[in-house]
């Protein structure tokens, strides 16, 4: 009986309680940086894209919801020619960030995508891409691997000992 | 002429108050257990969200009214009808105020119980006719429910008839004009209060309907109006209780400097709000509990409240 009375009494105090609701469209949550959010392409600190079309990610994807098509340009560099994320699959588990190598795919702090129509939200390359290098600033996947492209010959990428003759037998 | 007449605005009136303070209290009680556990409760539609019960209302009429192809079809449609309806008719005999009131019966008491006696009908014909096993478990609760709380519910009040000595409604409001009936009355009110609270099927006796194992109990096949008038008939019956919790125990509309009808409304009011607090605030009992409870502690309780009202009435009288 006393714990019933205790119970109300308890219940009642709640009223001078602070509410621990936020009021969301008028007062936004706090999203931390590493949030799992609407998927980006990140262009490295040249303006190029970073994207190598390496379909790590289409291949850690768990529900299949990455698609694209590799392509090469004139130097040797690799792009992709198409790149579709569809929003509708996507359950932001963020693999596809984890599984990329050159720091092309982001997961960021934005959950605000609803559409009206579900073809909306497939997001395609001119989409996805945005105009900088998202959370990894001074990285370019091309400086450093030790591919050449055009402009950028074997052993000139940053820390890359000069490539061995492997003809000479000389040690 | 102008007489009727006059009886048929003010049955107007009251009816139409009734049914609107019913809607706002929906909205009151999503707010008030918004407050109690740390939340809003619907804010958004209209100022402080009061336009809330409005566009439940059309979400309501807009829902299919669906018919199982099982179900007992005049019973089924009849339930609904019964547990808003009784609610309404019990509205009649309450006196709000001198003058403002639907009817004078000198039984007003008796007609009152008998009439709450046939709102758990609604729920046991509306979960028996359903013709699903949720809705049958959620009927036979409010059975077993009715013959534990329908006994000592009469029986609580009848300390406060012995002590007015009258079952009509003005003449109990008008002897407690020296003392409310809840300070001689005390164990009647608290008896009766657990026994509203179970006539109401709310929390902590919603054993009828208890969402977490019934779906919805005795309307879990109800849709559309037929599921909103059991609502509607829920909500009223939380003001009768209310009411005649004030006019048996609290003095009616007696009070000083403000007018008596605002003393009805605004005792009525605290007793409601003490309901929604019951419901954000207790547990659900077994239903056997419930039964235990009603048979060995309440009803003995009951009488022996009658029993020492009834002596010292007699005492009172022979001195």
């Amino acid at each position: 009986m006393t714990g019933v009375l205790k119970t109300l009494w308890l219940v009642l105090l709640h009223s001078a309680h602070r509410r621990d609701t936020v009021q969301y469209p008028e007062q936004k949550p706090y999203l931390p940086p590493r949030w799992r959010g609407r998927i980006v392409l990140s262009r490295d600190p040249d303006g190029e894209e970073r994207c190598v079309a390496c379909y790590l990610c289409a291949a850690a994807c768990p529900v299949d919801c990455i698609a694209l098509q590799k392509t090469e340009d004139e130097t040797g560099r690799w792009y992709p020619e198409f790149f579709r994320i569809n929003f509708s699959r996507c359950i932001f588990c963020g693999m596809c960030e984890e599984a990329c190598p050159t720091y092309a795919i982001q997961l960021t702090p934005d959950f605000e995508m609803c559409e009206h129509d579900r073809r909306d939200l497939v997001y395609e390359k001119e989409d996805l891409l945005i105009s900088g290098p998202g959370k990894y600033p001074g990285y370019s996947f091309w400086r450093v691997a030790g591919k050449a492209i055009g402009g950028k010959d074997k052993g000139e990428a940053v820390g890359e000992a000069e490539p061995v003759d492997i003809r000479r037998l000389m040690p | 002429m102008s007489d009727a007449l006059e009886k048929l605005v003010q049955i107007l009136v009251i009816f139409g108050a009734v049914l609107t303070s019913a809607a706002l209290l929906t909205w009151a009680e999503r707010r008030l257990l918004g407050l109690w556990q740390d939340r809003y409760g619907p804010n958004r539609v209209g100022p402080f969200g009061l336009l809330q019960p409005v566009a439940d209302v059309i979400k309501l009429m807009m829902k299919e009214d669906f018919v199982p192809p099982a179900a007992d079809k005049p019973v089924y449609v009849m339930a609904p009808m019964l547990v808003m309806g009784t609610g309404l008719i019990a509205f009649a005999v309450i006196p709000f105020a001198p003058g403002v009131g639907i009817a004078d019966l000198s039984i007003g008491l008796l007609f009152f119980l008998a009439i709450t006696g046939l709102t758990v009908y609604g729920i046991v014909l509306g979960g028996w006719s359903s013709n699903s096993k949720y809705s049958l478990l959620g009927g036979l609760r409010g059975a077993a429910q009715m013959i534990s709380y329908e006994v000592f519910l009469g029986l609580s009040l009848m300390g406060v008839v012995l002590l007015a000595g009258s079952f009509d409604l003005r003449t109990i409001v008008e002897a407690q004009r020296g003392l409310w009936f809840i300070v001689p009355q005390l164990p009647g009110f608290l008896l009766f209060l657990i026994a509203g609270v179970a006539e109401l099927h709310r929390l902590p006796f919603d054993l009828p309907e208890a969402e977490n194992e019934l779906v919805a109990g005795y309307h879990t096949e109800y849709s559309s109006m037929k599921f909103g008038m059991f609502f509607v008939g829920e909500y009223v019956g939380m003001i009768l209780t209310g009411a005649m919790a004030t006019t048996l125990f609290l003095g009616g509309w007696l009070g000083p400097v403000l007018p008596p009808l605002l003393w009805f409304v605004l005792k009525t009011a605290v007793l409601v709000v003490f309901f929604v607090l019951l419901r954000a605030a207790l547990p659900r009992p077994r239903y056997d509990q419930l039964m235990a409870l009603g048979w060995k502690v309440l009803l003995p309780l009951a009488l022996l409240n009658l029993v020492v009202t009834g002596g010292f009435v007699v005492a009172g009288a022979s001195a």
